[in-house]
């Protein structure tokens, strides 16, 4: 994977990480449950599906909890967000309530779609996130689509288009980045690079692996930012925003992440050793990664840090029941929807 | 009544949508400076500015994108396509992105978007030049189809389409383009999407068409006038949703019916009409439903063969002397 270009990178990446002030008690404090409601959510979700309670497609962002987190707290509200079909994170960064996100997850009524998108197809406008699509790729021309609504408008909002390694080879890609850099449209493109595109490598998907290179054909400067780590993550965020909002055009970051769990639940993962997966847990994982500067800091002992892990379990165990014991949608339900009336 | 061009109402619509609401713009290949790739656009840039006319680059599926995403955010935008042969690059984010969203968000985002553009054959332009896209759009629940024959239609159902918080197709003809036909001179004219329209009241036969058909049916029923068969022509106008009952109401009166279109008969428009009035009609239809259709081959080149592949006047006329007798 790491080519001497990512190591020359990882160095500089290394060296903005050190020029970063210390992060406060309270953002560590809301980075930490923010992160671990994800996870836990996820977890859950994991084990519902394995119950059979939730159905189809289930995609999970374990690993990848920094990016979201990060990246959200360096929005305001007005800013738009859109994501391609690991997206229940982005529901719950954006502030959703975790019980409608699950009941989505199970196809009852109050879900954020009532239960009519399941997994991949959840959207809440009111907070500025927009889905949630499920074919690879297509949500980057839509996101860039924002960005051209934000500039139309005349405002300062950006838009942060997520996508992921194995999205970033789609032609549509490139199609979005040359207009989105020609109109000077403010998006903000986030690759979530977590290494393997379903069970392909980068390595094996990609010639030139350095994916924040990808924008340099347009004009469009790349950033490279360590995934894991959550401050690393709103620090390259920031400052993309600010060139954003100043009407600079676009800006790309690639955010070196890791998920741990398989590309879906279907997914046994035999394309990668279990010894590669226990390394990154163990060595970088962003909520412990968290949790050790909480302590490092005496912000938190590990009976604090206990009482908020028992809150969040609480609440995506509520959650999860809300979801199971919620009806299905009415059978009306099935022929609305389909078109918006005047 | 004034006498315009079909072109000339379509551009007349997108500019008096545009004075009412500032969040209507129009973008796509050549709309601006080169005033559209058949001049549908013309003048619109002067008097609207390169932010709401947007010269695209040639890439479909992303300018398709960045118009669903727009719309998602709430502007209104007009995607124009060169031609609807080239919207198969952008299908996906036609089918997928806007016809789903509001279904799948539970009615939470709703895409309000008009692609337009010329669609079926025009003249010797060959099979990639040349498709009806009428049924392939038509299938997709979440979209309207909308398919006009004459300039006051033209326009009264781009106004309705523009205003209209769904994604719209609004499939235009090349040869249309140039026709002339009175409409009422008014800035409020428009025409309900979901309507048909009986434009030659008959006893006869039912003969429903869409588009420049609509022309050559009009052209059929003028010589079998002069045979003693009476046909009442029923323009469609919108494909998607279809005006059931307007069919039915002629079929229970003439007992006959005949679709033709330009496209593949194959899972056609025709083949959805003829299965709908054997349901809702049957014990009125004397004859079995007739299908008149582009032949099932990708169009030819060739003069003659082009000819011989598109429904011509001749090809209804004797469709429906062969029903009649």
């Amino acid at each position: 994977m790491a080519g001497p270009k990512k190591k020359a990178k990882s160095a500089k990446a290394d060296k903005a990480r050190a020029a970063m002030p210390s992060p406060s008690r309270e953002s560590l404090e809301t980075y930490y449950r923010e992160m671990l409601t994800i996870r836990r959510f996820e977890e859950k979700a994991g084990q519902m599906y394995g119950m059979g309670l939730i159905g189809g497609f289930c995609h999970l962002y374990i690993g990848q909890e920094a990016v979201v987190t990060g990246m959200q707290h360096a929005l305001e509200p007005g800013d738009t967000v859109i994501t391609g079909y690991r997206c229940h994170a982005h529901m719950l960064a954006a502030g959703v309530d975790p019980k409608s996100v699950m009941a989505e997850l199970t196809g009852r009524t109050a879900g954020v779609s009532r239960g009519k998108g399941g997994s991949m197809h959840m959207f809440t406008p009111d907070r500025g996130f927009y889905g949630g699509h499920g074919i690879v790729g297509a949500q980057v021309p839509l996101g860039a689509g924002f960005g051209f609504a934000h500039k139309y408008r005349g405002n300062d909002r950006v838009s942060v288009t997520y996508f992921g390694d194995g999205a970033a080879n789609q032609g549509q890609v490139f199609e979005a980045f040359n207009m989105a850099a020609l109109w000077k449209l403010p998006v903000i493109f986030v690759i979530e690079n977590n290494q393997y595109a379903m069970g392909t490598s980068v390595a094996r998907s990609t010639a030139v692996q350095e994916l924040y290179q990808r924008g340099e054909a347009f004009g469009i400067p790349g950033n490279q930012a360590d995934g894991m780590d959550v401050v690393a993550v709103q620090s390259a965020a920031e400052a993309a925003v600010t060139k954003c909002r100043a009407g600079d055009g676009p800006a790309l970051l690639e955010m070196m992440t890791y998920r741990y769990r398989g590309h879906s639940m279907s997914d046994p993962a035999k394309y990668r050793t279990r010894e590669e997966v226990s390394k990154m847990r163990q060595e970088r994982d962003p909520i412990e990664n968290v949790r050790e500067q909480m302590i490092a800091a005496g912000f938190a002992d590990d009976d604090a840090l206990k009482e908020v892990d028992r809150d969040v379990k609480a609440k995506i165990n509520d959650a999860a029941e809300f979801a199971q014991d919620n009806p299905q949608p009415d059978s009306t339900e099935l022929h609305t929807d389909i078109l918006a009336t005047a | 009544m004034v006498e315009l061009t079909v072109r000339e109402a379509l551009r007349d619509a997108m500019a008096e949508e545009m004075r009412a609401d500032g969040d209507v713009f129009l973008m796509g290949e050549e709309v601006a400076e080169y005033q559209g790739a058949y001049k549908v656009s013309q003048g619109l840039l002067e008097e609207f500015g390169t932010r709401r006319v947007i010269d695209t680059p040639i890439t479909e599926a992303g300018f398709t994108g960045i118009g669903v995403g727009a719309a998602m955010a709430g502007l209104k935008p007009i995607v124009e396509f060169m031609t609807f042969n080239f919207a198969m690059q952008a299908i996906d984010q036609i089918v997928n992105s806007a016809a789903k969203t509001s279904y799948m968000s539970g009615g939470l985002v709703n895409v309000p978007i008009v692609f337009r553009g010329p669609n079926g054959a025009a003249s010797r332009v060959a099979a990639q030049h040349s498709q009806c896209y009428a049924s392939w759009y038509a299938h997709v629940p979440g979209l309207k189809v909308v398919a006009p024959f004459s300039a006051g239609d033209a326009k009264g159902l781009l106004k309705s389409a523009i205003r209209d918080p769904n994604p719209v197709i609004f499939l235009e003809n090349e040869i249309l383009y140039g026709q002339s036909f009175e409409i009422p001179d008014s800035a409020d004219h428009t025409v309900p999407i979901g309507s048909a329209n009986v434009v030659r009241p008959g006893h006869d036969v039912t003969i429903a068409t869409f588009s420049i058909m609509v022309g050559k049916a009009l052209a059929a029923a003028e010589t079998l006038a002069g045979e003693g068969i009476d046909a009442e022509i029923i323009d469609l106008r919108t494909i998607r949703p279809l005006d059931e009952d307007c069919i039915v109401a002629s079929v229970e009166k003439t007992n006959r019916l005949i679709t033709v279109e330009e496209g593949w008969t194959m899972a056609g428009i025709g083949a959805e009409i003829s299965a709908m009035i054997m349901q809702r009609a049957f014990d009125y239809l004397d004859a079995p439903v007739t299908r008149i259709g582009g032949s099932d081959v990708p169009l030819p080149y060739a003069a003659n063969l082009e000819t011989e592949a598109l429904p011509q006047v001749d090809d209804i006329a004797q469709a429906a002397r062969d029903i009649c007798s």
